[in-house]
């Protein structure tokens, strides 16, 4: 083990490029799929048929295959029918996939846990059904999701890492190539790594239980 | 493109059947030993001894907000690195029985904290050690909570395991990865893949569904 090597400046730099891509990634794709999920778990609270029923299978359906497989398949075999995104877009992609399927499932269960009265009610006082949705039971079913929403984020941070099989220059693709070229740095550069995303998902996961107490 | 898929699956089924193999091997093997580690780190976090506690709450935050991929690097590639020869097989089930532990330890600390404070203090009370009572009272009536969540840690390691691609692991993705080069087909290979992953992990989902329905009703 060569620390001193390891961390050199042109390596640190190196492996701090690496994760600005990864943070880039993680919050775009976090926006997107939150979006995303919301449209998704609407649709399916509201019942809308045909759509619903899609929805339902899709959702299963992603939610039950491994993420490496989605973003392998969003890079290499979308190529074969002609659709060519770079490393970059295709990992935002593919975790927007994964993680719109899987935070949908969130906001679904935070909207079913909304009593069915307050729907009611607020129709009855002359909202309309969009109305109630957005004003009443959305922010109350947000509220509730907050920590399993949060702890949904860290996973989705720590999956940027999958990306390497299609070589996005994030985090551990970087820390690849850096050890690759000296055996003696794997396990500084282990250690470094996982020192980085521990600290940020650490920090992710106390606001989570902050905001879970200030309730 | 039914064809095509169907073209493929005839000619390579020893190819994906060896890869499917491979991660239920892989799977099932981490399972029984990350059950095994989970629980022992669930004890450790709810015991009364502060240095046990605090190896166990370390363990499993430390673990948890990293990602698998560097646990099964720090084997695969770290070991090696050391001097410890070890092969892919060995070193994907050794990181995701790491990982998988410290999820299976929170599921079944939520489980313990479940059964209420007064059962531990009459089993006590009744002339129980706490190991006793741990392993009589508390332990039986939490695993039973515990059930659906072991569940969908177990459909997550399925998924996870296929990160063993990543290191030649032979596992589903492995053998995919020589199929596509065979077939120059990447589009339909990797429908097959997923096809092949969904017949173990939708029955799972639906069973755990189940579970989960019974034992809230139960």
């Amino acid at each position: 083990m060569d620390f001193a090597g390891a961390y050199s400046w042109p390596n640190l730099r190196y492996l701090l490029e690496g994760f600005l891509v990864t943070l880039e990634v993680a919050a775009l794709a976090i926006l997107l799929s939150f979006v995303i999920a919301i449209i998704v778990a609407i649709i399916r609270y509201t019942k809308i048929p045909v759509l619903s029923q899609l929805l339902f299978v899709w959702v299963e359906m992603i939610r039950n295959l491994p993420l490496l497989l989605i973003i392998f398949f969003v890079y290499f075999a979308l190529r074969d029918v002609g659709i060519k995104l770079g490393v970059f877009s295709a990992a935002v992609v593919g975790l927007t996939i994964f993680e719109s399927a899987m935070i949908s499932e969130v906001v679904r269960s935070g909207l079913m846990s909304v009593d069915k009265g307050q729907i009611e009610a607020a129709r009855a006082s002359g909202l309309t059904y969009g109305q109630a949705l957005r004003y009443i039971i959305l922010p109350q079913a947000l509220r509730r999701m907050i920590p399993p929403i949060v702890s949904q984020f860290i996973s989705l941070l720590k999956d940027t890492s999958l990306a390497i099989i299609i070589a996005l220059p994030e985090l551990m693709h970087n820390g690849q190539v850096i050890y690759n070229t000296n055996y003696s740095y794997v396990i500084p550069i282990l250690l470094l790594i996982a020192l980085l995303y521990f600290v940020v998902n650490f920090s992710l996961s106390l606001i989570a239980r902050r905001l879970e107490h200030s309730r | 493109m039914l064809q095509t898929i169907f073209e493929i699956l005839s000619e390579y089924r020893t190819e994906y059947i060896s890869g499917l193999i491979t991660t239920l091997k892989v799977s099932f093997i981490s399972l029984i030993a990350s059950l095994a580690l989970g629980t022992m780190l669930a004890i450790f976090c709810i015991s009364p001894f502060r240095i046990l506690v605090i190896i166990g709450r370390c363990y499993v935050e430390f673990i948890r907000n990293t990602p698998l991929l560097i646990q099964v690097f720090f084997f695969f590639f770290g070991l090696p690195s050391l001097g410890i020869q070890i092969g892919a097989f060995t070193a994907g089930t050794l990181g995701l029985t790491v990982y998988t532990a410290a999820f299976i330890s929170e599921a079944i600390r939520a489980g313990i904290h479940s059964i209420s404070k007064g059962q531990m203090e009459a089993a006590r009370a009744s002339g129980l050690t706490y190991i006793q009572a741990m392993r009589y009272v508390i332990l039986p009536q939490a695993f039973r909570i515990v059930i659906p969540p072991l569940g969908n840690q177990f459909i997550n390691l399925v998924k996870n395991s296929s990160i063993l691609g990543v290191i030649a692991g032979m596992d589903l993705m492995y053998h995919a990865d020589i199929v596509a080069s065979n077939t120059l087909n990447v589009f339909d290979t990797y429908i097959l893949v997923g096809f092949f992953y969904l017949t173990i992990t939708v029955p799972l989902s639906i069973l755990v569904n189940w579970l989960e329905r019974r034992l809230k009703h139960a």
